[in-house]
C-alpha cells in the first residue's frame, strides 16, 4: 500500500504541492519549434469547479457548455446512480450474477456519451453500464450480460454502441478501424473509445491509440482513472507522470481533467470530439475519478484500500458538485432537484420490477449465430440437444 | 492462360476482389509497396491505390483488432499475418472478437473478413516462421479455416472467403506458393464444406490438406509399385468439414491413414481419425492411423527433413494397416507391457 497515497495524492487539490507555474499549451497549429507543442496534457487536470461546487474562473481554452446541457448532465447522472445503486442491490437479490458498479464515476460515465452524438459509435469496457443507460439503451438490455441470459442484449449497429468489452483495452483497435472506416465512406462519425487506469499497460492500448493516430482516425481515447485495477494501485500500472502523457509518444493530444467535475468533463470531451470530428486525428482524455463501490459486488475493497481514502472521495461527490452550482446559477430549484429525484426513482423501480421476470433462455439458439447458416457439425449437435430436451421433457412429465 | 503458380493465383483472386467490391481493403505488414515478403499483394497498391491496399504499423492485434472496425463500419478486410508464429500476437483479437461477435450480439453484428496466414514448413525458414498454426483456429468455435492446395483451389476458395458472410482464416502452405498448374483464371471450384477425391483408388484412403496434400499424392504415385490402389481426399476447408465425402470414401476403401504436416497431438489429424471411425468403425478393416509432423517445437532448417511426414512415413504406415487382417504387432506388444 506505500504507493497508493502517492497515486491518490496526484489528482488530489488538497494536498497536491504549491502551484507552480502553469504550463500553458500552444494553440494548436501554431509554428514552432517544439516538436511535441500542442500533444502535451496541462499539467494540472482542467477544472471549472470546485470540489464544493464553486465556480472558477472561466477560461478560454474549455468553455462552459451551456446550462441546458449542465441541466440534462446532472439529470442522466442522478438517474445513472439510482440504476447503478439498483443494479447492485439486484445481485444481493441473485438476479444479476455480478455488477462492476461505477458509482463515483458519474461525471464521467453521464459527460462522456452526452459529448457524443447518437450516430458516433461508443465502445464501452463491462463498467460502463451507466454510461449505455445514460446513452438512452433499455437498461434490462445493458444488464442482459451480467443477468446471464446472453452475452450482449442491445443491438449494437442500431445504437452505434459496442458490446460490453470485457477483455481489456481490445475494444480501442476496434475503435480506430470502425472510425477509419467511416471517415474512409466519407461519414464524420466519432469513435468514443472507453479504457480504465488498468487496461491502459495493455498492448492493445498502445496498438489502438498508435493505429489511430497513423491513419488519422477520428477515435477519442478516454481513460477514467479511477486509481484501481481491481486491487492494483495506478502506480504499479505506470511510471509516467500521469495516463495522459502517454499520448505524446504517439502524435496524439491529450488532457487531463479532474473528472469528478461534471462540466470541466463535459467541456474537454466536447472539445475532443470536435477536434476529432474536424478530422485532425485521434485525441487521448485522463479522467482523475474513483471508483467508490469494489471492483465488482464480488470484491472486498477493504483489502487493499482504506476507509480515509474512500472519504475523501466522497467529499468529491460529482453530483453534490454540480448540484451546488446549478443551484447557485438557478438553473436549479427544489422543485427541479425533487422532481429528477423521483424520475430516478420511477426508473429504479421500472428496472426492479422487469428484472424480477425471469427470462425465457432457449437452449436451441445456442447454435443460431456461431457463424451465418450453421455448419453441418452444428446441426447434429442441435439435434443432440433437441433429443436431450425432449428426453428431459418426458421424464419430468412421468414424474 | 497456361501455367500458373499458387502465389499468382492468389494475387489474382486479390485484385478481382478488390476490382469487384470496393469495400475490400487488403493491409497488413509490407503488403504496399513491395507487395508482401512473398509478393501476394505484388501489383495491389499501383493499381487499386493506397486507400485500398496499405501498410500498417507492424502490430498483428492491432492489424486484426483495426479489421474487426473495419467490418463493423461495413468494410471487407483482408488483412496479411506475415508468418504462422507472428500472427500469435493477435490471437486474442482472432479469438475473443473476430470468433464471437456475431455470437455475443445474436447476430446484430457481424464481422466478416480474411485473415491470410502464410503456414507451414519445407522451405528452410528459421525458427518461428514455420508453424503449423490451424489447429488453434480450427479449435475456436466462429472461424471457418481454408487451406488450398491447388492453384485453382487458392483462387477459388480466396474469393470465396472474401464474399463469406463470416470470419475465415485462410492458410496458405508456404512451399506450394511456387508450385504452379495449368490453370485458367478466374475459376471457381467446389465452394467451402466439401472435401475433394484428388485421386480415386480402391484399397485404402489418404486424407490430407494444404501442404500435405501433395505428399499424399506422392505416396498414393508410389504405392502402385507395392500393389496398393490409394486414393487421396483433399479435405480444403478443415471448418466446416466435409464428413460426408470423408466418409464415404472410407467406407468404399475400407482403410485410412491422415496425414498432416503439423505436430500431431491434439491437431487437426486426431479430430479427423475419431470421426472417421466415430461413422466408418464398421466398414474399417484396420484402425485409422495417422502420420504428421512429430511432437516438437519447429525445427532448425537442417533437421527440417526428419520432422516433416514425407511419402516413406506414409508408406509405412500404409503397409501398417492390417493387409493380412492381423493387428499392427506395435500395439499388441504395447499392450502387453501394460
Amino acid at each position: 500500500m506505500t504507493s497508493t497515497p502517492q497515486a491518490v495524492r496526484r489528482a488530489s487539490p488538497r494536498t497536491r504541492p504549491p502551484a507552480k507555474k502553469p504550463t500553458k499549451a500552444p494553440a494548436r497549429g501554431q509554428a514552432t519549434t517544439d516538436p511535441t507543442a500542442g500533444l502535451l496534457p496541462q499539467t494540472e487536470p482542467v477544472r471549472l469547479l470546485d470540489p464544493d461546487g464553486t465556480p472558477l474562473p472561466a477560461r478560454a481554452d474549455y468553455p462552459e457548455p451551456p446550462a441546458e446541457a449542465l441541466r440534462e448532465l446532472y439529470r442522466r447522472m442522478v438517474v445513472g446512480r439510482r440504476f447503478d445503486t439498483q443494479a447492485t442491490a439486484l445481485t444481493k437479490q441473485g438476479r444479476l450474477a455480478v455488477y462492476p458498479s461505477s458509482r463515483g464515476q458519474e461525471a464521467c460515465q453521464v459527460g462522456a456519451v452526452l459529448a457524443v452524438r447518437d450516430t458516433d459509435w461508443v465502445f464501452p469496457t463491462y463498467r460502463e453500464s451507466m454510461a449505455l443507460v445514460s446513452r438512452g439503451i433499455d437498461p434490462v438490455e445493458v444488464l442482459t450480460l451480467l443477468r446471464g441470459d446472453w452475452h450482449c442484449g442491445y443491438d449494437p449497429a442500431q445504437r452505434h454502441t459496442a458490446p460490453q468489452c470485457t477483455p481489456l483495452a481490445t475494444q480501442c483497435v476496434h475503435a480506430a478501424g470502425l472510425a477509419y472506416g467511416e471517415a474512409h465512406q466519407g461519414r464524420d462519425t466519432v469513435a468514443l473509445a472507453f479504457i480504465g487506469d488498468g487496461a491502459t499497460s495493455e498492448g492493445d492500448f498502445h496498438e489502438g491509440i498508435n493505429f489511430a493516430a497513423v491513419f488519422k482516425a477520428p477515435v477519442v481515447f478516454f481513460v477514467q482513472n479511477n486509481k484501481y485495477a481491481i486491487s492494483v494501485p495506478l502506480s504499479r500500472q505506470t511510471a509516467a507522470p500521469s495516463l495522459a502523457y502517454k499520448g505524446v509518444g504517439y502524435g496524439v493530444p491529450s488532457e487531463q481533467v479532474d473528472g469528478n467535475d461534471p462540466v470541466a468533463v463535459l467541456a474537454v470531451l466536447a472539445r475532443a470530439v470536435e477536434h476529432a470530428r474536424a478530422g485532425q486525428g485521434p485525441f487521448l482524455v485522463e479522467a482523475h475519478t474513483y471508483r467508490m463501490e469494489p471492483h465488482t459486488n464480488a470484491d472486498d475493497a477493504t483489502r487493499y484500500r482504506d476507509g480515509a481514502e474512500v472519504d475523501t472521495w466522497r467529499d468529491r461527490d460529482p453530483i453534490a458538485r454540480l448540484e451546488t452550482y446549478l443551484r447557485t446559477r438557478e438553473v436549479l430549484d427544489d422543485a427541479a432537484i425533487a422532481a429528477i429525484a423521483e424520475q430516478a426513482e420511477a426508473y429504479a423501480a421500472d428496472l426492479r420490477e422487469r428484472m424480477h421476470i425471469q427470462p425465457e433462455v432457449d437452449p436451441l439458439s445456442l447454435f443460431d449465430h456461431v457463424y451465418a447458416e450453421p455448419t453441418p457439425q452444428l446441426v447434429e449437435q442441435r439435434e443432440l440437444v433437441r433429443a436431450e430436451l425432449t428426453a428431459d421433457r418426458e421424464s419430468e412429465g412421468n414424474g | 492462360m497456361g501455367a500458373t503458380t499458387m502465389a499468382k493465383a492468389l494475387n489474382a483472386a486479390l485484385a478481382d476482389a478488390l476490382a469487384d467490391d470496393e469495400r475490400v481493403l487488403v493491409f497488413g505488414e509490407d503488403v504496399g509497396k513491395l507487395g508482401g515478403v512473398f509478393r501476394i499483394t505484388d501489383g495491389l497498391q499501383a493499381r487499386f491505390g493506397d486507400r485500398r491496399c496499405f501498410d500498417t504499423p507492424l502490430a498483428e492485434a492491432g492489424i486484426v483488432g483495426f479489421a474487426v472496425g473495419l467490418a463493423m463500419s461495413g468494410m471487407r478486410p483482408v488483412v496479411e499475418m506475415q508468418f504462422d508464429a507472428f500472427a500469435y500476437p493477435a490471437f486474442e483479437q482472432i479469438a475473443s472478437h473476430v470468433a464471437k461477435l456475431r455470437n455475443r450480439t445474436r447476430g446484430a453484428l457481424s464481422v466478416p473478413m480474411v485473415i491470410r496466414v502464410p503456414y507451414a514448413g519445407g522451405i528452410g525458414g528459421v525458427e518461428h516462421h514455420c508453424d503449423s498454426s490451424e489447429a488453434y483456429y480450427a479449435h475456436t468455435p466462429g472461424l471457418k479455416v481454408v487451406t488450398p492446395a491447388t492453384v485453382d483451389d487458392a483462387y477459388s476458395l480466396l474469393r470465396e472467403a472474401i464474399a463469406d458472410p463470416d470470419p475465415v482464416v485462410f492458410m496458405e502452405p508456404k512451399k506450394l506458393y511456387f508450385s504452379s498448374a495449368e490453370a485458367e483464371l478466374p475459376t471457381r471450384t467446389e465452394p467451402f464444406g466439401r472435401a475433394v477425391v484428388r485421386r480415386p483408388g480402391r484399397d485404402a484412403t489418404l486424407i490430407a490438406y494444404g501442404p500435405a496434400v501433395p505428399v499424399a499424392l506422392e505416396a498414393a504415385e508410389a504405392a502402385r509399385e507395392e500393389g496398393w490402389d490409394l486414393e487421396v481426399v483433399d479435405v480444403r476447408t478443415i471448418v466446416p468439414l466435409d464428413d460426408a465425402t470423408i466418409a464415404a470414401s472410407v467406407r468404399r476403401t475400407g482403410r485410412c491413414v491422415v496425414i498432416q504436416e503439423a505436430q500431431g497431438f491434439a491437431g487437426v489429424g486426431a479430430e479427423i481419425a475419431a470421426r472417421v471411425q466415430e461413422r466408418c468403425f464398421h466398414a474399417l478393416h484396420a484402425p485409422v492411423l495417422r502420420v504428421s509432423g512429430l511432437d516438437i517445437p519447429y525445427p532448425a532448417p537442417m533437421l527440417e527433413h526428419t520432422h516433416l511426414p514425407g511419402v516413406d512415413r506414409v508408406l509405412d504406415t500404409v503397409a501398417r494397416l492390417q493387409w493380412d487382417d492381423r493387428p499392427d504387432p506395435r500395439w499388441l506388444a504395447q499392450g502387453s507391457a501394460a
